[in-house]
């Protein structure tokens, strides 16, 4: 995403480097940074505060799934089978599907490959999947609404015409249908470009929106009388503006990326196995919710989980950086 | 009025053309030959001809496009002599896995998929503005907190959680209804509800929480409106102010959802078709991706196009009734 404000858009990462700084900061607190206190409003409210925690949380386990799977003894794909009873159906031997020293999380039921590897690397296909499609919607649908908003005419009738043509497509329909044709190629890949391919005029509509507001206001005229071109209007005057409402927007979209990819996934079209997705876990799983419903449960909460803590955290964004949009 | 209405039918008439022309050109361009499937894997080259030259594949692609277009319009034939295969108006194509026009199959599935998609929808608007409505007049309240906690949980389970717990507690533990199997309306409206119960209650507990969260926000916003304070000081009774001030005007955003939700239903209930083993048009889309029959496909997608082109459309009318504001 291309916010001009540099550095500032991450606070998290941004300690306040001097004690002098942070003296000002309690003194004074009108002297703190717009991101700052986005942070600020953030951590004061509970749910907020849950969302942002379970994120970090979720996205460490996936990005750290290989180094804590060897942790736990085990590769995704490793099959053990003196974890399983082969008299039962090959249905994990133990309590709660098997759960153990040896397996934290259980075991799958005939295979007995390792859950909490499983869900670790499964939780990296989901979560990639989810986060480049976000980027791809958020970079195209912003390109997309400036352009339209900003240059108006025939731009703005072309590119809002295609916009309801892609809202016009059924698009749960259309993904599967295109992951299904599509054979040999990069499913990841594949499924993050269909995914991104339907999601961009949501956001590109809210920023038209937005820049249609700023382009009248007194300091891009400023900007235009002062001499700037049309690049250099759109990159320092709409851009931070629009910037608010699209970082809220933007983890709004990440739930319901998380669940597409799920959904494409449980139907068989998505990632193909031995590659683990909480969705395909889930497919897998489905037919053993009565004799085994660990190994159904752990993938489903992992998948709530993330989808919930997405959902809590882009909610309070919403409430701190359009609180016109969002209406608190 | 009529003006607009004709403007509009023109423009969804274009919009389903560029529908088909792409789906068209995706699933025909593809490397996969349609023939191939249709023929069955013991297939000599001979045979493999015949089929290319019945179904039209020989020809060019404008001009199979042309055919096919004409076929919805006009119906058409597939092969010539004795082995003619005649697809009556509208003709979407025929399925040689199911030696059926695409159309009869459709039209044999879309009660099912109706039913399912309008139960599920008036539970789903009652339950969820229900929530919404009383959320929002009793804001900050435990019971406003607790429908919103209850509503970002709900809104964050997978359908396949909610459909297996919905199956497993009422089905298998209480033994209250019998496991979903579909009966026509027409032949017993009492099985008909008790058989569909369920799947609707999956549906709608997803959108009864989004709905329930947006209705919220927007009678919040509406309430605090300058013209319901004018109502309020002029003396009407709580109750008026509420319904014919603050939810006719409150309730607008929430139709263009509803429209747009209702229209992609019918072919978007896939998982839950599948999970429930619900003979609708998502199942036939299912069984003809394991099989890939293209033609299917196909025909699912142009008529889950036309479904949420159409439902746009009635929203957009609706919108001059019950939106005083709007006029076309």
């Amino acid at each position: 995403m291309t916010t001009a404000t540099g550095p500032a858009t991450d606070p998290a990462t941004d300690p306040p480097a001097d004690p002098a700084a942070t003296a000002r900061a309690v003194t004074a607190p009108a002297g703190r940074g717009p991101w700052r206190l986005v942070l600020d409003q953030l951590l004061a409210r509970r749910a907020a505060r849950f969302g942002l925690l379970t994120v970090a949380l979720l996205a460490g386990l996936a990005a750290l799934a290989t180094p804590l799977s060897a942790l736990g003894g085990w590769t995704p794909e490793e099959f053990d089978r003196s974890a399983i009873d082969p008299y039962l159906g090959g249905l994990p031997l133990g309590a709660a599907g098997g759960i153990g020293p040896d397996h934290w999380l259980g075991v799958e039921p005939v295979t007995g490959r390792d859950l909490f590897a499983r869900v670790l690397h499964g939780g990296q296909v989901s979560l990639l999947i989810a986060f480049t499609a976000t980027a791809v919607v958020v970079v195209a649908g912003t390109l997309a609404g400036v352009a339209a908003g900003y240059f108006g005419g025939r731009t703005d009738a072309v590119l809002s015409r295609l916009m309801d043509l892609t809202m016009s497509f059924p698009s749960l329909i259309f993904m599967i249908s295109m992951m299904a044709v599509a054979k040999d190629v990069n499913r990841v890949l594949l499924m993050t470009a269909v995914i991104g391919l339907f999601g961009w005029p949501g956001i590109a509509r809210v920023v038209r929106g937005q820049t249609l507001s700023l382009k009248h206001r007194e300091y891009v005229d400023a900007a235009k009388v002062g001499g700037a071109g049309s690049w250099r209007i759109l990159g320092r005057e709409i851009l931070p503006g629009v910037a608010g409402p699209v970082i809220a927007y933007t983890t709004l979209l990440v739930p319901g990326m998380i669940s597409t990819e799920a959904a494409l996934s449980y139907l068989g079209v998505g990632v193909r196995p031995p590659t683990p997705s909480w969705g395909q876990m889930i497919a897998e799983s489905i037919n053993f919710y009565e004799t085994d419903p660990a190994y159904f449960l752990i993938p489903t909460f992992f998948l709530f989980l993330a989808v919930l803590a997405f959902t809590l955290l882009g909610d309070a964004l919403r409430d701190i950086l359009d609180p016109r949009g969002g209406r608190s | 009025m009529t003006r607009y209405l004709l403007r509009r039918l023109l423009g969804v008439a274009g919009i389903l053309l560029a529908v088909c022309a792409i789906t068209f050109s995706i699933f025909y361009l593809l490397p996969n030959d349609p023939a191939a499937a249709a023929c069955g894997k013991t297939c000599s080259a001979e045979r493999l001809a015949e089929v290319r030259t019945a179904m039209g594949l020989d020809r060019s692609v404008p001009s199979q496009f042309a055919a096919y277009l004409t076929g919805i319009f006009a119906g058409r034939d597939y092969g010539s002599g004795a082995g003619t295969l005649h697809c009556a108006f509208p003709c979407l194509g025929y399925s040689y896995e199911y030696s059926m026009p695409v159309w009869s199959l459709l039209a044999d599935r879309l009660p099912v998929s109706f039913s399912l998609a309008v139960g599920a929808a008036l539970l789903w608007l009652v339950l969820g503005l229900g929530a919404g409505v009383t959320s929002a007049l009793r804001k900050g309240s435990l019971t406003d907190r607790s429908l919103m906690v209850a509503s970002v949980a709900t809104a964050s389970l997978p359908v396949y959680f909610t459909s297996v717990m919905l199956i497993w507690g009422v089905v298998r533990g209480a033994g209250l209804l019998p496991y979903p199997a579909y009966t026509a309306f027409t032949d017993d409206p009492l099985s008909w509800a008790s058989n569909l119960l369920l799947p609707w209650l999956a549906l709608a507990l997803l959108y009864a929480a989004m709905y329930a969260r947006q209705s919220r926000n927007s009678m919040i916003e509406t309430m605090a409106e300058p013209y319901i304070r004018t109502a309020r000081a002029k003396g009407l009774p709580a109750r008026t102010v509420t319904v014919k001030h603050g939810m006719r005007a409150g309730m607008t955003p929430i139709l263009t959802i509803f429209g747009m939700d209702l229209g992609g239903l019918l072919a978007g209930a896939v998982i839950t078709e599948s999970i429930f083993g619900l003979p609708g048009v998502g199942r036939l889309f299912y069984d003809a991706l394991v099989r890939s029959d293209q033609p299917v496909i196909l025909g699912v997608t142009l008529l889950a196009a036309f479904f949420i082109v159409a439902a746009n459309l009635l929203v957009d009318v609706l919108y001059a009734y019950v939106d005083p504001r709007v006029r076309y």
